[in-house]
């Protein structure tokens, strides 16, 4: 949803969230509904801003998120609070499974589909009743013989449904017995949030959905950096589709991302699993060896994910150019396989491994920023050679003179080999570029200036740094040299050798091969070698020269709509709200008129809205796809069915597949939890990453000498690893130093006051730090005895104005199942009053055990 | 930029006193929200931003909100960065991050100069770029014609090094990401790239 359209909401759940402090100015529109008279809620471990300012404060336990919102989605089940008519044809709730699946009530915390061996689970047993089910994103294939040739089934007719919801197999009636035990006493007891506050939650949510009324959520990291991270995001989705909350104007879930372009990375992704547009990267344990294989395994059979081909042989077009020809799949041959999980985690192991060698790091900080950053730093140690390009020296760049290593860890910078590069970087404002904000929003940003002295810009860099390459195996006959021979890389270039942005932007949006006519949009795109296209959904960015519509900047007056559809370009096709079919109901009308979007209009035979419409224009409400003839793609999806991407239709409450770690979210524990799960025997995530080493260990549930909750959290003066906040000066000035809160009560009994200096420590190492004693942060009684929660602000470092010890010291290398993302929101630590002893010699510096 | 009154004695002061003070004005007439609110330095203050010859749009590097902004340029160098009052995101509003834009931009910690490390060193010395980029890309090409692996024994395609890795990207441009992969990912066959998304 468009941040402003926060603006329309009449309840707003910030979860997982400081957004008062870390997203202030969207935070704007959340006090713009509350001054309209909306609800606001914040459910946090810490008493922050965001909670000062909401209607209710819900409190909890760190790494408890799940417990917190399947209480919600039990309460709305259990007192028939949902959003029947929106939700019966706009989610699976009537879906009907198979006979195999168990459910972790059965398997006291274990869905079906276990596998011990491997650690891993089997989706079969989770799919609908007689229909396999393909991911929408880049899982389809599951390690498993003849799944995705079980998805074709998907032309033969619909999932089976029962709108009465009386089948016991439903989605339904197996979402109520899985939450069944998620009572508000329950949700008390594993939370710590009371229960009267927890029912004020329930009632708010309930109350502001519906046809006249709608609730969004608003999330950042809190919910991402768990073991459960996915499922507790889930868990909000859930809530969201049963109350009728996506698609429509102030409903929806916002994504409060981190970094300015994080998205548009994501998009475009420099990560290891996928290739722009959110298409797989070919794997060589998948059926991934040819380019048609791939194409079968991965193409949805209904759904718009059906243009799946058009998308990947138009990527590789652009990539290989003239190089590309069928008979080289279009160069898909020269297109890397991935062999496993080759995220952050894993690669900092493998750097300390001395698997990788070389490294760059690009406007990241990892030393401050990654987990467990004694190992980070051993392993920056280890590599031959790093090139660090940044707008100062930062921690990373410097962490063979100042890290810990040479601090405390008895080694010498004359021990470590490393070669390292710091090569000055250019900002926003000195080169012209376009980031994609939160809400999938594309802004451009001139070039104002020039970058000081040698600072040069990523694009510079990377050109030229690919032309040398190219240069250097120009006469190379090898054939895995053939990949870096036939990439295209010809961009226009300025007198001081900057590629044309703009010309790249061009080169992601597309255009026809070999003429290079720019496209129009996606629809344009076709998979017999004839476009070229670098990112399929931000096609429509640069529609014809001189239009670059992530430069538009004509807002809606007061008048307008509030769409801003002339400011900046929101992929796909610059629709605002997706989903948005939603906001009408299944004929086409309104739910309200208070909350009117999309309607279809039956003079002109099409959809109308203030915003672009996330559906096809022309279909008809009431079409219905002919089975008989084997539908495929978008023909098979309904006119009263607004989740176009997922193969059939609807929004999934329960997830045949695609996720790792079950179809329907559980509470578990935390990897390192001071209690055992009150829910179920299995405690804590059973398909949770795991990274055994010696640098890396990890302690089992309740261990006692690591009592206390840890949680990490920002600052709003202070930016992710520090560096563009620390080197500045107003912001230092504001936030001068590291620190750590300490409830008060667990500071009285250990005798420590505001501004003393303390020792936290993990497994993994300890840090010192200034103690902040608060009431921010309160003690929880769990099982009978009495939990104190720490938490610390992880920006700091030793480099620039704003200095202090790495909190990521502390943290472990331990992940989600389905994204690799790390569990520093919730880990456990030991506290002692004093500063650390860091004797030469004696290894880095770590507290007895 | 901002103009600093000399250094005056008390008997001058006393006499700006007399002659600046708004009662006297308000008594002869002159309206005390207008004339006689008037003081002798705001006369000579201009706006800084007059000082500027050339304006640019530009967009937030810190978090992902968006906030447009408005940078400020005098003889090449930033004079002023301030929320864009047109932006639907941030009509003109910056956070304390988003307004400490210029002084990032021009913080005095900045470096202007590629700096290299010898294996070993204890300090870091001035290299030219091009000495950079040519000692970059021999690396790269040394690490990865040593560490790269065109098939599996059974014969199974990987086109990969697994020996260099890239960090980074969330902070970039959407162009500078694109050239990342390609090059990095379709070019070289690396396979460890990752960004800020899973931190």
């Amino acid at each position: 949803m468009p941040q402003w359209d926060l603006a329309n909401s009449d309840c707003v759940l910030v979860m997982g969230s400081n957004m008062a402090e870390n997203h202030p100015i969207a935070f704007r529109f959340v006090l713009q509904a509350k001054a309209r008279g909306a609800t606001i809620i914040h459910a946090d471990p810490r008493f922050t801003r965001t909670s000062a300012m909401a209607d209710i404060y819900a409190p909890i336990r760190a790494g408890t998120d799940v417990a917190f919102l399947g209480g919600i989605i039990r309460h709305v089940l259990e007192h028939d609070l949902w959003f029947r008519e929106w939700a019966i044809p706009y989610t699976n709730i009537a879906t009907i499974l198979g006979e195999d699946y168990r459910d972790a009530e059965d398997g006291d915390g274990l869905f079906s589909g276990w596998q011990e061996e491997s650690r891993k689970y089997s989706p079969e047993s989770w799919q609908y009743e007689g229909v396999t089910m393909p991911s929408a994103l880049a899982e389809s294939y599951v390690d498993t013989e003849g799944f995705c040739e079980a998805t074709k089934r998907l032309h033969e007719g619909p999932p089976p449904r029962d709108p009465t919801l009386q089948h016991p197999r439903c989605v339904y009636q197996v979402m109520k017995r899985h939450f069944a035990r998620y009572t508000p006493e329950m949700v008390e007891r594993v939370t710590g949030c009371p229960r009267e506050v927890f029912l004020k939650v329930c009632e708010a949510l309930a109350r502001n959905s519906g046809r006249e009324r709608t609730t969004a959520i608003c999330y950042a990291v809190g919910w991402n950096h768990h073991s459960t991270g996915v499922q507790i995001i889930r868990s909000g989705a859930i809530l969201q589709a049963l109350l009728g909350n996506v698609g429509r104007p102030g409903g929806g879930m916002l994504a409060l991302r981190g970094h300015t372009s994080i998205q548009g990375s994501t998009d475009i992704p420099t990560l290891y699993d996928m290739l722009p547009g959110y298409l797989p990267q070919p794997h060589a344990f998948k059926p991934h060896s040819t380019l048609e294989s791939y194409l079968d395994a991965e193409t949805s059979p209904t759904g718009w994910w059906r243009n799946f081909p058009k998308y990947a042989v138009s990527l590789l077009r652009a990539w290989y150019g003239e190089a590309a020809a069928p008979e080289n799949g279009w160069g898909f041959d020269w297109v890397p396989r991935i062999v496993g999980d080759h995220s952050q985690l894993p690669l900092t192991v493998a750097m300390r491994n001395r698997i990788i060698r070389g490294l760059f790091v690009m406007g990241q900080n990892p030393v401050v920023g990654s987990s467990n950053s004694l190992l980070v730093q051993r392993g920056l140690a280890d590599l031959d050679w790093m090139v660090v390009r940044d707008f100062a020296e930062t921690d990373t760049a410097s962490f063979w003179r100042d890290g810990h290593l040479v601090r405390s860890g008895g080694m010498r910078p004359e021990d470590i080999r490393t070669e390292v590069f710091l090569m000055p970087a250019a900002l926003s404002g000195e080169k012209a570029g376009s980031f994609t904000n939160t809400h999938r929003l594309l802004q451009w940003h001139d070039k104002v200036v020039p970058p000081p002295g040698d600072s040069r810009s990523e694009h510079w860099f990377v050109y030229h740094l690919g032309r040398r390459l190219k240069d250097l195996y120009a006469a190379s006959e090898r054939e895995e040299d053939r990949a870096i021979r036939a990439l295209t890389w010809e961009y226009p270039v300025d007198d001081e050798g900057e590629p044309d942005a703009e010309a790249i932007l061009q080169e992601i949006n597309g255009y026809t091969w070999p003429d290079r006519t720019l496209l129009p949009d996606f629809e344009a795109l076709k998979e017999d070698g004839s476009t070229a296209c670098g990112c399929w959904i931000y096609s429509g960015v640069f529609p014809k020269p001189g239009e670059n519509r992530s430069r538009a900047r004509r807002p809606d007056g007061p008048e307008g709509p509030g769409t801003h559809l002339g400011w900046g370009f929101a992929w796909p096709s610059n629709r605002r709200t997706l989903n948005n079919r939603a906001s009408a109901d299944p004929e086409g009308r309104p739910w309200s008129e208070r909350k009117r979007l999309v309607w279809w209009d039956e003079a002109k035979q099409e959809w109308a809205s203030p915003d672009q419409i996330d559906f096809p224009k022309d279909k008809r409400p009431d079409y219905e796809p002919d089975w008989s003839r084997k539908p495929a793609g978008m023909d098979a999806i309904s006119g009263r069915q607004p989740f176009i991407m997922i193969p059939d239709g609807v929004a999934g409450l329960f997830v045949p597949s695609g996720l790792k770690d079950g179809p329907l979210p559980a509470h578990y524990e935390p990897v390192e939890s001071p209690v055992a799960n009150p829910l179920y025997g299995q405690s804590i995530s059973p398909a949770a990453k795991r990274w055994e080493h010696a640098d890396n260990p990890v302690h089992g549930t309740g261990d006692p000498r690591w009592p206390h909750v840890l949680t990490t959290f920002r600052l709003t003066e202070h930016h992710s690893g520090g560096t563009p906040t620390r080197l500045v000066p107003t912001t230092a000035e504001l936030q001068p130093e590291g620190f750590a809160e300490i409830p008060t009560e667990l500071a009285r009994a250990l005798g420590i006051r505001s501004t003393d200096w303390v020792v936290i420590s993990t497994p993994r190492g300890a840090i010192e730090t200034r103690a902040l004693v608060t009431d921010r942060l309160r003690p929880w009684r769990l099982d009978g005895r009495m939990v104190h929660q720490i938490a610390l602000p992880w920006h700091f470092g030793w480099v620039g104005y704003a200095t202090g010890d790495v909190a990521n010291v502390l943290t472990a290398v331990v992940g989600d199942p389905n994204t690799g993302m790390h569990e520093n929101k919730a880990l456990t630590c030991a506290l002692r009053p004093g500063r650390l002893r860091r004797a030469g010699g004696a290894g880095v510096a770590r507290e007895a055990r | 930029m901002s103009r600093q009154p000399p250094r005056r004695g008390l008997a001058e002061r006393a006499a700006e006193f007399a002659r600046e003070w708004s009662v006297p004005r308000q008594l002869r007439g002159a309206d005390h929200r207008r004339e006689a609110a008037e003081a002798a330095i705001s006369r000579t203050l201009r706006p800084r931003l007059e000082e500027a010859d050339r304006v640019g749009t530009s967009i937030c590097p810190y978090c992902a909100v968006g906030c447009a902004q408005l940078i400020y340029a005098r003889d090449g160098r930033p004079i002023h960065v301030e929320g864009d009052p047109r932006s639907p995101v941030n009509q003109g509003t910056l956070c304390p991050k988003g307004a400490a834009t210029f002084g990032l931009m021009t913080s005095p910690m900045r470096l202007d100069r590629c700096l290299h490390r010898v294996p070993g060193a204890t300090a870091w010395r001035e290299v030219t770029l091009d000495w950079a980029m040519d000692r970059i890309a021999h690396l790269v090409r040394r690490t990865r014609d040593e560490t790269f692996v065109k098939d599996l024994p059974d014969g199974t395609p990987l086109n990969h090094t697994l020996g260099i890795a890239s960090m980074g990207g969330a902070t970039l441009d959407n162009e500078e990401n694109y050239l990342i992969k390609k090059l990095f990912s379709g070019g070289l066959g690396m396979v460890f790239v990752e960004n800020q998304a899973r931190v």
